[in-house]
């Protein structure tokens, strides 16, 4: 992909390495530890070593503050199968996982298919508003859709009052049923523009003359769709599908935080959000940290199972 | 005519097709700048005008939403918390990650494959995993030193808070200036080099400014995970300094007491409009970055 940041002015034919690089010379090391090191000493103390806490941690019963940290070996994670809230929290993730992600690629690839393929007049302007979620806050967002879902005086509940449709009127965020739809929503419209604007630049670099000659040959756009443009942004299409997966674990959690705190009674808690609960509402640290170790263990499977799954020959243009 | 109605019939199955592209594209954009502009405007309504149809435009100028909100719930105090600490946090983050990513880009040395793999495998530890062991470390230091510092150092400290939003994004900042410094030609270092420049002239003064697309897209994807970051900040500042984001958190829970929606909405709006002015103002660079940093999501 060609873009401004990958392509830095150059007047040069590259050499690989200068000869004074690869010739070590005196003072080099002393160079490279001053500049290396602030970076590994912050990037080991706040990641690498709460990192490994995570998984030491969910071997103990411990209550955070009292010096009593007591190992109970994998007792934490055989009680986490019996626990019917966190099998709750489970299934709830998983569903929110495979809803979101099938809603937000299709609509993404749709959408930018049609905007690059059909030159949409104004294409700048809806992709301007269409990413615009994605630089707005969880927080933010949150607050919109409580405004939206909001009982009495929300823009749902008060549209459908004034369109007399007063038997559509839910309690959005209140209702056991309804409420994990609520949040679904709420996340594809986060993450909608931003799929869309990259499946955009990706599609942009197809060359035109593929649609040219198969249009000739009589290929319909969803024809085109399907044999031209998705085999050859499958690549990419692949690395967001393993990423989404993870980014959809944490923005499930952030937004159910802000927005729902978990209720009514557990109906809409993801995992990420019920080890929070567990570490500090409960104090139980170890126990939280085993759920911890599950929702690591678990998005890593799943973004391996999604790219085995999807794995393609590589096409070229 | 019959020579007009035959292109136009061939046409017309496009044309409707393409009318409905529009309605649809046009449909979306709507669902996503309305409830946008539904808040901005209804931050200007006074409370009595939140009963009855959510759609009819504020009666006039109610400021005073934004007087409560600035002054009485504290947000005006937020909102500088929030500049200084994402001010902080992109100072660190470029002052550690530059020269680590010159290096690793540029110089032999060993253990840098194992170091560089250990950089990519943190780009996939998000910091909601860790933010538990995080606030129990700082609590622990802050248990250490009681005798020294009675009142604490590490937990409620914007300083710390920054170095935490630092650390985190390392493995992300110098993976794209790792990426962007290998990409420079290493001429200009040698010509540099041969007039004498010292390693440490060679990199802030020729590589650095060679270099500012990427900084440039480092600071844009760190300044916006440090703004609307509110995890981090909830757990590292549960004190009386808080920042933005977990200001509003507070004034929804406050509203959801009290249905004080007028407060609440010009809140959002006071969060919301930095970010949007500044996301008009680069949104093409943003978009590109986005392209060449790969997924971030």
């Amino acid at each position: 992909m060609a873009t401004t940041t990958s392509s830095p002015p150059s007047d040069t034919s590259a050499p690989a390495r200068p000869a004074g690089r690869s010739a070590r010379r005196r003072g080099d090391g002393r160079f490279v530890l001053a500049c290396l090191l602030p970076a590994l000493v912050l990037f080991v103390l706040f990641m690498v070593v709460p990192t490994v806490n995570v998984f030491r941690m969910s071997f103990y019963t411990w209550s955070g503050f009292s010096p009593d940290m007591r190992f109970v070996g994998f007792d934490n994670f055989t009680q986490l199968f019996e626990d019917a809230q966190f099998v709750r929290a489970f299934q709830n993730t998983v569903a929110l996982l495979v809803v979101v992600t099938v809603v937000t690629m299709g609509m993404g690839l749709f959408l930018a298919a049609i905007m690059t393929r059909q030159r949409l007049r104004g294409r700048n302007f809806y992709r301007f508003v269409l990413y615009v979620p994605n630089v707005l806050s969880v927080v933010v967002i949150a607050a919109i859709f409580s405004a939206i879902y909001d009982q009495q005086n929300g823009l749902l509940n008060g549209t459908l009052r004034l369109l007399s449709l007063d038997g559509l009127q839910q309690v959005w965020l209140g209702d056991q049923d309804i409420v994990l739809w609520s949040v679904a929503i709420a996340m594809v419209w986060q993450s909608l523009g931003y799929y869309m604007v990259l499946y955009m630049s990706s599609m942009a670099s197809i060359p035109e003359e593929l649609y040219e000659a198969s249009g000739l040959d009589g290929a319909s756009p969803t024809r085109q769709f399907f044999s031209i443009t998705l085999p050859l942004i499958w690549q990419n299409l692949r690395t967001t599908l393993t990423f989404f997966v993870m980014s959809a674990v944490n923005l499930s959690f952030v937004l159910v935080r802000a927005m729902t705190g978990g209720g009514p009674d557990g109906s809409s808690e993801v995992l990420l959000s019920y080890m929070y609960k567990q570490a500090y509402t409960n104090s139980s640290y170890g126990y939280g940290m085993a759920i911890g170790v599950v929702i690591f263990a678990f998005s890593f499977l799943v973004s391996l199972l999604v790219s085995r799954a999807t794995r393609r020959e590589p096409l070229q243009f | 005519m019959t020579t007009i109605t035959t292109p136009r019939n061939r046409g017309d199955r496009p044309r409707a097709g393409r009318v409905l592209t529009y309605l649809l594209v046009i449909a979306i954009a709507l669902a996503i700048a309305v409830p946008v502009a539904w808040v901005l405007l209804a931050s200007l309504k006074q409370k009595s005008e939140f009963y009855g149809s959510p759609w009819t435009l504020p009666e006039g100028l109610h400021l005073q939403n934004y007087v409560d909100a600035f002054f009485t719930a504290h947000m005006g105090q937020y909102f500088f918390t929030s500049v200084l600490v994402t001010l902080l946090g992109l100072a660190f983050v470029l002052a550690v990650s530059v020269p680590a990513a010159y290096v690793i880009a540029r110089y032999e040395f060993r253990g840098r494959a194992f170091i560089e793999v250990a950089l990519l495998a943190g780009l996939f530890v998000n910091v909601n995993y860790i933010v538990v062991p995080i606030f129990l470390m700082l609590v622990g230091w802050d248990r250490a030193l009681v005798d020294v510092l009675p009142g604490g150092f590490f937990i409620d400290n914007p300083g710390v808070l920054s170095l935490v939003y630092a650390a985190t994004s390392i493995p992300f900042s110098i993976y794209l200036l790792t990426a962007y410094f290998r990409s420079i030609p290493t001429s200009y270092e040698e010509a540099a080099a041969l007039d004498g420049a010292s390693r440490f002239q060679i990199m802030t003064r020729v590589m650095l400014p060679i270099a500012r697309p990427a900084v440039v897209t480092v600071i844009l994807f760190n300044f916006l995970a440090y703004w609307n970051d509110f995890i981090i900040a909830l757990t590292l500042l549960p004190g009386e300094g808080k920042t933005l984001q977990v200001g509003l958190l507070n004034l929804m829970t406050a509203q959801k007491a009290a249905a004080d929606y007028g407060r609440l909405y010009a809140g959002m709006v006071i969060v919301i409009v930095p970010v949007l002015i500044l996301y008009a103002l680069i949104q093409r660079r943003l978009i590109a970055g986005m392209s060449s940093g790969g997924v971030k999501g």
